[in-house]
């Protein structure tokens, strides 16, 4: 590994690391009870969710770690937490 | 749908635990800032997670400090942005944890205050040295086990009470002075704006759950945050130039002990002979800041 002068680093670089494995439980929306409210998005540890064109949020689950803070805070009951098969 | 999220500048795949605090409180806190930000970070959980060699998850200009240098670095960055008359525009924000804030960088934050830089300061208290295996600091609340103050025949724990570190801040003649919660982003993503946006040093002390080292899962995270507010063990105010100006009410404040029992580090109260005796004088402490904060 190359250490760069001053140890300078590329901004967001920690993308590479997929932290998606991580993962024992996957959040799962249920859009019929989902209100938009975006609280999950702005209480995601890891910056997965993000707002879709039709208003309402999906996951990126190449990062999601699956802590289920999203589906402990949705006020309206629309995240389900699915055990992970491998 | 309600107003949308700012935008962030911190991106995933960083190695924070599951339900991390610490990333809770970085996201929010340049939702805060905005683009325009040099961050200082010293070391701790939130530096050793977010940049690990040759990543990084900081979208913002970023430097590493020691332990001890925070503020001095920050105020270096402070000057030489003034020196070279680029001031104008850039927010220069230091953010580190209990440890490099209460405990070890205290003196070079301390300094930085002192001589008046156009800085804010943000201590992500997660009350222990999480990163080196939750050793008891100055944040560490009052009879919490940690592997520095474990409980047993002679102690109940941590046998001191939370060091008040805002109000040492406030001693500094800081012109504004907020404490704040990750269980209520709006209210940290505003407090940090605000911190910015006021000429001189200004510090934002941010209570941030952990769950690796409280001992609770990591959904929790927020939850747990809000239980502190809503018990009045973290009162949530500002104070402008030494006046407390405004101050989250609690109208109906829960016992401790739904706050105590959640959390693994508080269990030995609940098992132990003389617990009782020991969350009164938890309760007692949350008592003094209802009547002393007027939470009510």
């Amino acid at each position: 590994m190359k250490i760069t002068s001053g140890g300078v680093c590329e901004p967001g670089s920690t993308l590479a690391n997929k932290t998606g494995g991580w993962r024992n439980f996957r959040p799962v929306y249920d859009y019929d009870k989902c209100t938009k409210c975006g609280i999950c998005e702005i209480v995601c540890p890891d910056m997965s969710i993000s707002l879709r064109e039709d208003d309402f949020f999906e996951y990126n689950y190449d990062y999601c770690k699956g802590c289920g803070i999203c589906a402990n805070e949705c006020p309206a009951d629309a995240i389900e937490m699915v055990l992970e098969e491998k | 749908m309600s107003k949308p999220a700012p935008k962030t500048y911190l991106a995933p795949g960083h190695r924070g635990c599951a339900g991390c605090c610490d990333a809770l409180a970085a996201k929010f806190m340049l939702m805060g800032t905005g683009p325009n930000t040099i961050v200082v970070n010293p070391t701790g959980c939130l530096e050793v997670m977010t940049t690990p060699f040759p990543e990084s998850a900081w979208k913002v200009p970023w430097i590493h400090s020691l332990f001890e240098n925070g503020g001095a670095v920050a105020s270096g960055v402070e000057a030489a942005l003034k020196a070279l008359g680029r001031k104008e525009g850039i927010k220069v924000i230091g953010v580190g944890g209990d440890g490099s804030t209460m405990d070890i960088g205290i003196r070079s934050l301390s300094g930085a205050f002192e001589r008046g830089h156009d800085i804010t300061y943000v201590c992500v208290d997660n009350e222990a040295y999480m990163n080196t295996g939750i050793q008891r600091s100055s944040g560490t609340p009052f009879d919490a086990s940690t592997t520095t103050s474990p409980p047993g025949k002679i102690s109940f724990g941590n046998p001191r009470p939370k060091k008040n570190m805002p109000a040492i801040m406030v001693a500094h003649g800081s012109p504004y002075v907020a404490t704040t919660s990750i269980g209520y982003p709006r209210d940290m993503i505003k407090k940090v704006k605000k911190a910015t946006e006021i000429e001189g040093p200004a510090y934002i002390h941010a209570h941030a759950p952990c769950p690796t080292g409280w001992g609770f899962d990591g959904s929790k995270t927020i939850e747990m945050a809000k239980l502190a507010v809503e018990t009045c063990l973290w009162p949530m105010y500002e104070m402008e130039n030494g006046e407390l100006t405004q101050v989250k009410k609690v109208k109906n404040p829960k016992p401790v002990e739904e706050y105590l029992r959640a959390q693994k580090r508080f269990k030995h109260l609940f098992t132990m002979d003389g617990g009782d005796e020991e969350i009164k004088k938890i309760q007692a402490t949350a008592d003094w800041n209802i009547e002393f904060y007027g939470l009510q």
